[in-house]
């Protein structure tokens, strides 16, 4: 067996050696790469056939842990049974293979499915964990007698098994990032509405702080609304902004300039003793700034300025 | 000293009787700012008949606070500037600039009455 292993007889099975060598290629993290050859592949398929054989066992035992442990508490116990078995066929089938595409898949799919159901980051690791360990003490339990057979039994299933969790962590926090960079696109999508009210009046209320980042998609918001309602006046209210830096504030002046040269005049309300400070210390230009205590007196100035004039309903009418 | 903030129709009116310390000053800016948002008022009068010296300091926040007013909405009018100050003022070259003077209570609500809701923007000229 020990001259098998040095001596690196070329495989006889093609599809072994192209999963047995991604597995090395993938490691990109300092696991440990065994030598890849027949005896490693040997003991890697005379592993997966015991776990294998011992399937059901062994998965009650890796969802008993689980529940001892309260993870998962987001789903049912019949779930985790069934989610259970499908890990359990993956993990085997990567092993055996040594490709983690298949899992890379599977761990995608399920991140997909279970993210929206509140499940965290460190159940998902802590399940996978658990597995390994569940059925590093099965080898144990198999090959513990013969002190030989379990460190190849280790040195084969180890790496493979640190790649699988590694696999399935990395799998989870992407599809979480995806969603979290979704949500952010969705929020500053709707942070910064841009309202139409009247034929030609718009107004826009921002909500919140206001980073560089999204003074700019601001400004873009602004002067894409007023060219496309054909705006006169734009009734910009910063009630919720709770303070700005000189950066930002600069900005909010230059967009009040840009948006008169497209060629509508912007009314700046709800500026808190904070932010008005904050302008006066960067010495905005007064003359080039209208702004009006609060929304309601800069959309009545608004429609003075559109020759708007609201009347109250006749009370003799009948409506 | 806290100086008192009197509420007149649409018009707020602070009148400074002693000599203010710097931190005097900035409260009173403080408190009139916010609360020209509080009552929307529509001016602002400060009488400063009462302060025998100012510094550049006190002409600075006085200018700041009728700009801060200015962009909470509402106009500020400085009142009974008194003929000395004035004159050391223009010496020491200390400006108000773009803020309306009056010479006093009266005129300065005078000045507010002609001027309400008299802003135009540059695109409506």
């Amino acid at each position: 067996m020990k001259d098998d292993r040095d001596g690196r007889k070329p495989i006889a099975n093609g599809k072994l050696k192209r999963g047995a060598a991604r597995l090395q290629y993938g490691a990109d993290t300092d696991l440990s790469t065994p030598p890849v050859d027949e005896a490693y592949l040997e003991v890697l398929r005379e592993l997966v056939a015991h776990l294998r054989q011992k399937r059901t066992e062994l998965r009650e035992e890796w969802a008993r842990r689980i529940m001892q442990a309260r993870l998962l508490k987001a789903m049912t116990e019949d779930e985790i049974l069934a989610e259970c078995s499908a890990v359990y066929d993956n993990y085997l089938g990567t092993l055996e293979t040594g490709s983690l595409e298949a899992l890379e898949a599977y761990a995608r799919d399920l991140s997909e499915r279970i993210i929206p159901r509140g499940v965290e980051t460190h159940e998902v690791l802590g399940i996978v964990l658990l597995l390994r360990d569940v059925l590093a003490r099965s080898l144990f339990a198999k090959y513990g007698q013969n002190e030989g057979i379990l460190f190849r039994v280790l040195d084969a299933y180890e790496p493979a098994a640190n790649r699988i969790a590694n696999t399935v962590a990395v799998g989870f926090v992407q599809e979480r990032e995806r969603v979290i960079r979704q949500q952010q696109e969705a929020i500053r999508e709707l942070s910064t509405p841009v309202l139409p009210v009247r034929e030609r009046l718009l107004i826009l209320p921002i909500i919140g702080i206001i980073d560089p980042q999204r003074a700019r998609q601001l400004t873009e918001q602004v002067l894409r609304g007023i060219r496309v309602n054909r705006a006169r006046v734009v009734v910009m209210d910063l009630t919720g902004v709770p303070s700005v830096d000189a950066a930002v504030a600069n900005h909010l002046v230059q967009t009040v300039e840009a948006s008169r040269l497209v060629g509508a005049n912007v009314i700046v309300t709800g500026l808190s003793p904070e932010l008005a400070q904050t302008l006066v210390t960067i010495g905005v230009d007064l003359g080039k700034m209208f702004t009006v205590g609060d929304l309601q007196g800069g959309i009545e100035e608004a429609e003075k300025l559109l020759g708007y004039k609201v009347v109250p309903l006749d009370p003799k009418t009948d409506y | 000293m806290e100086i008192p903030i009197l509420k007149q129709r649409d018009y707020l009116i602070a009148s400074v009787q002693s000599v203010l310390t710097d931190e005097d000053l900035t409260n009173l800016r403080d408190r009139l700012v916010q609360q020209v948002g509080r009552f929307r008022s529509q001016g602002v009068i400060l009488d400063v008949t009462g302060m025998d010296v100012m510094d550049s300091f006190a002409v600075r926040t006085l200018r700041d606070l009728a700009h801060m007013i200015r962009l909470r909405g509402a106009t500020t009018v400085i009142v009974g500037i008194q003929p000395e100050v004035a004159f050391a003022m223009i010496q020491l070259g200390l400006r108000l600039k773009d803020v309306p003077t009056a010479l006093d209570l009266e005129e300065g609500l005078a000045y507010l009455d002609r001027n309400k809701g008299k802003r135009t923007l540059p695109n409506h000229e």
